[in-house]
């Protein structure tokens, strides 16, 4: 069976790239484009890429830890 | 007071008890006319037109229609539409029959111009629901149906006590805006809130929904939650409780998704994040805000249910929900796969697509009403929905690890409802004015400008950007996650399990003593009552006619003594 392109090796790699230059351009915009803020701390240069990576870091931190309290095995309710 | 016209719900309640006597082709032309049907009735029914019916000492106004009740009405009959088209030809009759009857019941909330209506079609819908929920004929969809049906008869019950109060504290039974301040209100708000999914009893959904059929969550998750928002919309705008509601809804639906394993529970748990945006919306309550929750709620039914529809052919043509089974799809899927990305980046508000026009819409007031903490949690929600919906589904469906399992495309029509919610989700995502001008309100807002893309865009590629730093965080695992629905469950079954071990004699004796007082109240009862009772036994039909005449006798006697 025919590999869909997305599982040959190397494909990982130049996507990579790829995403890093997007993300590069996206934080570059803010050169060229004033954003007016409505608050204060939005002033940040990079605020809201700022903003998305470390509050996902910390949610799946928080779930991973709250994890450790509310995970069962997917069976624990069928034996009551 | 006669009505001039047909009201659109209960046309489709209707259609849907009469549909299982139809037979062959001639049923699937009934079942999809239907909703066509109703959505014709329902722009046909201009917007003064109010009838009332009287009953007991009410009068009721079935059929009150105005911009909001008009554009849910919309949504939930072109939902009820494409569903259709979706599984007419997979589902079972009952699944399609019961599925027209909630979505008419659904109709006739957002149509109903007084409580008491309300009421009666809330409990229709909650019928309507669990029977699409059993069409599934699973034992794990009888028994979360069971738990289903029990919190929303509960539901139910709340919210009649709430009317019954409320009409004696105000006279009034008149579906307006109200505020929590008495004991009706409150208990109305709680009835509401309950199918909304709001905490603490929030866990009926994400245990009852992913049970039904393939076809049957895309029903589900369309009516009961957006219904409950249409109600709070119009019945508690502005309630300052309802943000932080709102907001505990959405970080409970996001924290919960990233720990699922199952597809379907993690987009289950993606509802109660969606209609988190609009409960808060709905307690900022400027114009703006009311119009971002009721547009929010538009988009959200249509891309969710493409969501569930891309999951339920997955599940069609594999039998397999879990994450951990998934994988590689995009071989033999890959239009599945389109679609259910397209659903993935409008749930997650991307430039483009249906969701970015509208949840904006509920940052942005936060923003202009310079509530910081609020936008900030908003802000971080919408990359929470990235995370845990807009990649997580599709990546560990489609993409990860190779399972090795080749599917073939769903069916044609399964395909062709997808390729529609699809189109329909990038149409409003260009050409946000078809929305717009359906609004409650004026709309005076303009999504697309370039500090806003540009600043989406931002929060979300990193949001992505960090899901796929922490992937090896995020591998699944063969669980599930605890929630409040442990205390019925799993606490009350075994403390009643060890009070049978340990207090077993005495639960014999009671039984027994319950048992004497029974037969010895049956005893007495039937020695008055019985075949030889002494009311109850046969006598002679002169000795009948004997205490007749004396009684007449007497009668006239005391007529004659009377008289003079």
């Amino acid at each position: 069976m025919k590999q869909h392109w997305l599982y040959r090796t190397g494909t990982s790699r130049k996507l990579w790239i790829l995403g890093s230059i997007v993300l590069a351009l996206t934080i570059m915009a803010e050169l060229f484009i004033s954003l007016h803020p409505y608050f204060a701390i939005e002033r940040l240069f990079s605020f809201h890429a700022l903003l998305g990576f470390i509050s996902c870091v910390v949610m799946i931190v928080f779930a991973k830890l709250l994890g450790v309290l509310v995970k069962r095995k997917d069976n624990y309710y069928d034996d009551v | 007071m006669m009505c001039d016209w047909i009201h659109p719900g209960l046309l489709l309640i209707l259609a849907g008890l009469i549909s299982p006597l139809i037979r062959g082709v001639w049923r699937s032309i009934w079942i999809l006319a239907a909703p066509i049907v109703s959505l014709w009735l329902i722009w046909s029914v201009p917007s003064v037109s109010e009838c009332t019916i009287t009953f007991l000492d009410y009068n009721l106004t079935p059929l009150s229609v105005d911009s909001l009740s008009r554009l849910f009405a919309t949504v939930f009959s072109v939902v009820c539409f494409i569903g259709t088209m979706y599984c007419f030809r997979q589902a079972k009759i009952l699944e399609l029959s019961a599925a027209l009857v909630y979505a008419g019941a659904a109709i006739g909330v957002t149509f109903a111009g007084d409580l008491i209506t309300v009421f009666i079609f809330w409990e229709i819908m909650a019928l309507g629901s669990i029977l699409v929920l059993w069409s599934a004929g699973t034992r794990s969809s009888w028994q979360s149906g069971m738990r289903y049906v029990l919190i929303h008869l509960l539901g139910g019950v709340v919210l009649m006590v709430g009317i019954v109060a409320y009409s004696q504290e105000t006279g009034s039974i008149d579906f307006i805006a109200m505020s929590p301040e008495s004991l009706g209100t409150w208990l109305i708000l709680a009835g509401f809130l309950l199918n909304a999914g709001a905490p603490p009893l929030s866990a009926w959904l994400a245990d009852a929904y992913p049970e039904a059929s393939f076809s049957g969550m895309v029903f589900l998750s369309a009516f009961t939650t957006k219904a409950a928002v249409y109600v709070l919309l119009r019945g508690f705008p502005g309630t300052d409780l309802l943000i932080y509601i709102g907001l505990f809804m959405i970080f409970y639906g996001i924290i919960y998704a990233l720990l699922e394993n199952d597809m379907r529970r993690i987009l289950a748990y993606s509802i109660i994040n969606q209609v988190g945006f609009m409960v808060c919306g709905i307690g900022i309550g400027t114009e703006l805000a009311l119009n971002g929750a009721a547009a929010h709620a538009f988009t959200h039914i249509i891309y969710k249910a493409l969501l569930l529809m891309s999951a339920g052919s997955v599940l069609y043509m594999t039998g397999k929900r879990k994450c951990t089974d998934l994988g590689g799809l995009i071989h033999t899927m890959p239009f599945t796969a389109t679609c259910g990305i397209i659903g993935a980046l409008a749930i997650s508000a991307f430039p483009l697509t249906s969701g970015f026009i509208s949840k904006s819409m509920i940052t942005q007031t936060a923003a202009e009403n310079q509530l910081l903490l609020v936008w900030i949690l908003l802000q971080v929600a919408s990359a929470g929905v990235f995370l845990h919906a807009g990649i997580k589904f599709p990546w560990f469906v489609f993409f990860q690890k190779d399972s090795g399992l080749r599917p073939a495309e769903a069916p044609i029509n399964m395909r062709l409802a997808m390729l529609i919610f699809a189109f329909l989700c990038i149409l409003l995502g260009v050409m946000p004015g078809l929305l717009f001008w359906m609004l409650p309100y004026n709309v005076d807002y303009v999504p697309y400008t370039a500090p806003h893309v540009i600043t989406q865009l931002q929060l979300l590629l990193f949001s992505g950007l960090a899901f796929f730093v922490m992937l090896p965080w995020m591998q699944r695992t063969l669980t599930i996650s605890l929630d409040f629905d442990w205390l019925y469950r799993k606490l009350l079954p075994c403390s009643w399990n060890i009070a049978q071990r340990n207090y077993g004699s005495l639960e014999t004796r009671i039984k027994e003593l319950g048992n004497r007082v029974i037969c010895s109240v049956g005893l007495g009862i039937s020695r008055i009552y019985g075949n030889e009772g002494f009311i109850t036994k046969t006598g002679l039909t002169s000795y009948a006619v004997f205490v007749a005449m004396i009684f007449l006798l007497g009668y006239l006697l005391f007529y004659l003594f009377n008289l003079t």
